[in-house]
């Protein structure tokens, strides 16, 4: 273990903190782990104040303009405090992050846009970066600060790594093979667990197709559940609170129980594990609102803390 | 029938299609132009990576490809009227791979926005419910609640998927993850001046061009 005194020395880490609709309901336990995560690490997140929806797909497919001004409002309400943006779900990250790059790119649709966030006294520059999670913890702490605050082992954990399509492809959150990424890979790895070969991690889950074409969304997901169950995953981790709500629903029946035919398997956020791994107890880490429950075992916190310090 | 392959002739030959079509195709490049780089789509070789990257083109009754040649050959009316632009995911894979750097996922979006906006789709179509719903809430509290936008969802297109969904709700709310309140934004009257003003800046609704309404969801709602 490094010396705590350089571990000290690292200036505070600030960041604004837009968790999104989603991650107020279904996506709770992600906010949660996201919040005790970054608290582990010492970098401090601060919730936009009054956010509002970011506009996400939904929106974003019928009315342009409208959405991006709804999702501009964000953008100008973080402004003030000059530190980057962090978006977790991978929905309002790229709605986020699109917003951006269209204004900045089309000077007619920028004057569209600030001229309606005028209507309520607001200005823009759309200089602040819209950041995921996983971006934050590769390129501004880096594996080995990460290895460094460790507390427990992930070792014995068969972890599959689920990147989904948002975060690899149109807006991407980190510089990576948007065919074979492995920066989760590497994190549960240098954290002591096993990432297994899972070549689905940038298939689809279906998105929205839950709700329009179920039995198309079912295909996919069981795609990746097939893969993962071959491969003996203890759980598959993913970053984005669509794909986790798909990825358990769909293992679920109609009346909301496990189906009982193969082993289910459970769905984490990456932040859950790798908090867990910081040493973040299981509530803050939200595991309580994960419908399939992690069975697997691995080393309590004790045993990393003594052969650490 | 001409192959159209640059956006600027199109407007200057009028007389090519039919005058809906040539309305479809007018509405159309608007909505291409607002994608940054969508001009590209001239630029289509017809190769099939879109369509062979596709995880739902076995879904859809055109191909992503498909859909480029069909533009191209004037007939943008058949794209609106298929379900692959409803059965797309919006999972950037036949963007991220296309050898032409075509934006195929913001196409196929541009082209849902103008069926949207010529209602060329069955009234109780889901994915339309689903938009407006959602523009409707955000309109109201400037947030999203998800309880509000699936039971309008589902009883505008489904009463019986209702209440089969219903043990699913019970589970995650049984796991504190359904928020049964919304939460209104403090910013809510700012953020209904804001929306009034970019309405002006989007095309306005045209005339309706109804189909029947049905009450089916997924396939049998377009056939
Ligand atoms: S991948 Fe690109 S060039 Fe090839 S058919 Fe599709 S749109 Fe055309
Ligand atoms: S974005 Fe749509 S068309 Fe493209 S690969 Fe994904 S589902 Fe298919």
């Amino acid at each position: 273990m490094a010396d705590p005194s350089l571990v000290l020395k690292r200036e505070k880490m600030q960041y604004s903190y837009y968790p999104g609709c989603s991650l107020h309901s279904t996506g709770v336990a992600y906010d949660k782990s996201v919040r005790a995560m970054f608290r582990a690490l010492d970098v401090e997140l601060t919730e936009i104040d009054d956010w509002n929806c970011c506009g996400a797909t939904a929106y974003m497919s019928v009315k342009e303009t409208v959405a991006c001004v709804v999702s501009a409002r964000n953008l100008a309400l973080a402004e003030p405090s000059g530190h980057d943006i962090v978006a977790p779900c991978s929905a309002c990250f790229t709605v986020l992050n699109k917003t951006r790059s269209y204004v900045r790119q089309l000077p007619e649709f920028r004057r569209n846009v600030e001229a309606s966030l005028n209507e309520a006294g607001m200005t823009c520059r759309f200089d602040l970066p819209v950041r995921h999670p996983l971006d934050v913890l590769l390129n501004d702490i880096g594996i080995s600060g990460i290895v460094e605050r460790q507390v427990r082992s992930l070792d014995g954990l068969r972890v599959a790594c689920y990147y989904g399509c948002q975060i690899v492809r149109p807006e991407r959150a980190v510089e990576e093979d948007p065919e074979v990424p492995m920066a989760l890979d590497d994190l549960i790895s240098a954290l002591g667990g096993t990432p297994v070969d899972y070549p689905p991690k940038v298939r689809c889950c279906g998105g929205m197709l839950v709700a329009t074409f179920e039995e198309v969304a079912q295909n996919l997901c069981n795609e990746l559940y097939d893969r993962a169950r071959s491969e003996q995953a203890d759980c598959i981790i993913t970053t984005c609170p669509m794909c986790q709500a798909n990825l358990e629903l769909l293992q679920q029946g109609r009346r909301g129980r496990t189906n009982g035919s193969s082993r289910p398997i459970p769905i984490l956020y990456f932040t859950q594990l790798i908090g867990m791994a910081l040493g973040v107890s299981d509530a803050d880490a939200g595991l309580q609102h994960n419908l399939i429950p992690l069975n697997a075992r691995f080393p309590p916190v004790s045993e990393m803390v003594c052969h650490g310090s | 029938m001409p192959v159209v392959a640059d956006l600027d002739r199109v407007r200057t030959a009028p007389d090519l299609f039919e005058k809906e079509e040539c309305e479809l195709r007018e509405a159309f490049l608007t909505e291409v132009e607002r994608v940054p780089g969508g001009a590209r789509l001239r630029r289509c070789i017809q190769c099939g990576t879109c369509t062979g990257s596709c995880p739902v083109s076995y879904a859809m009754d055109l191909t992503p490809r498909e859909v480029m040649a069909l533009f191209r050959a004037g007939d943008i009316e058949r794209i609106l009227r298929s379900r692959t632009i409803w059965v797309c995911a919006s999972c950037y894979q036949c963007t991220t791979r296309c050898p032409s750097n075509i934006k195929v996922t913001d196409i196929l979006y541009a082209l849902k926005r103008v069926a949207v906006d010529r209602r060329v789709f069955p009234r109780k179509f889901p994915v339309y419910v689903l938009s407006e719903t959602f523009a409707k809430q955000v309109r109201k509290y400037g947030r999203n609640y998800e309880v509000g936008l699936l039971r309008t969802y589902f009883w505008k297109t489904s009463v019986v998927r209702m209440l089969m969904r219903t043990g699913l709700a019970l589970a995650l709310w049984r796991k504190g993850r359904l928020a049964l309140r919304p939460a209104r934004i403090k910013g809510i009257a700012g953020l209904r001046r804001m929306i009034a003003k970019a309405e002006t800046f989007d095309r306005p609704q045209p005339t309706e061009v109804d189909q029947e309404p049905t009450s089916e969801v997924g396939y049998g709602a377009i056939g």
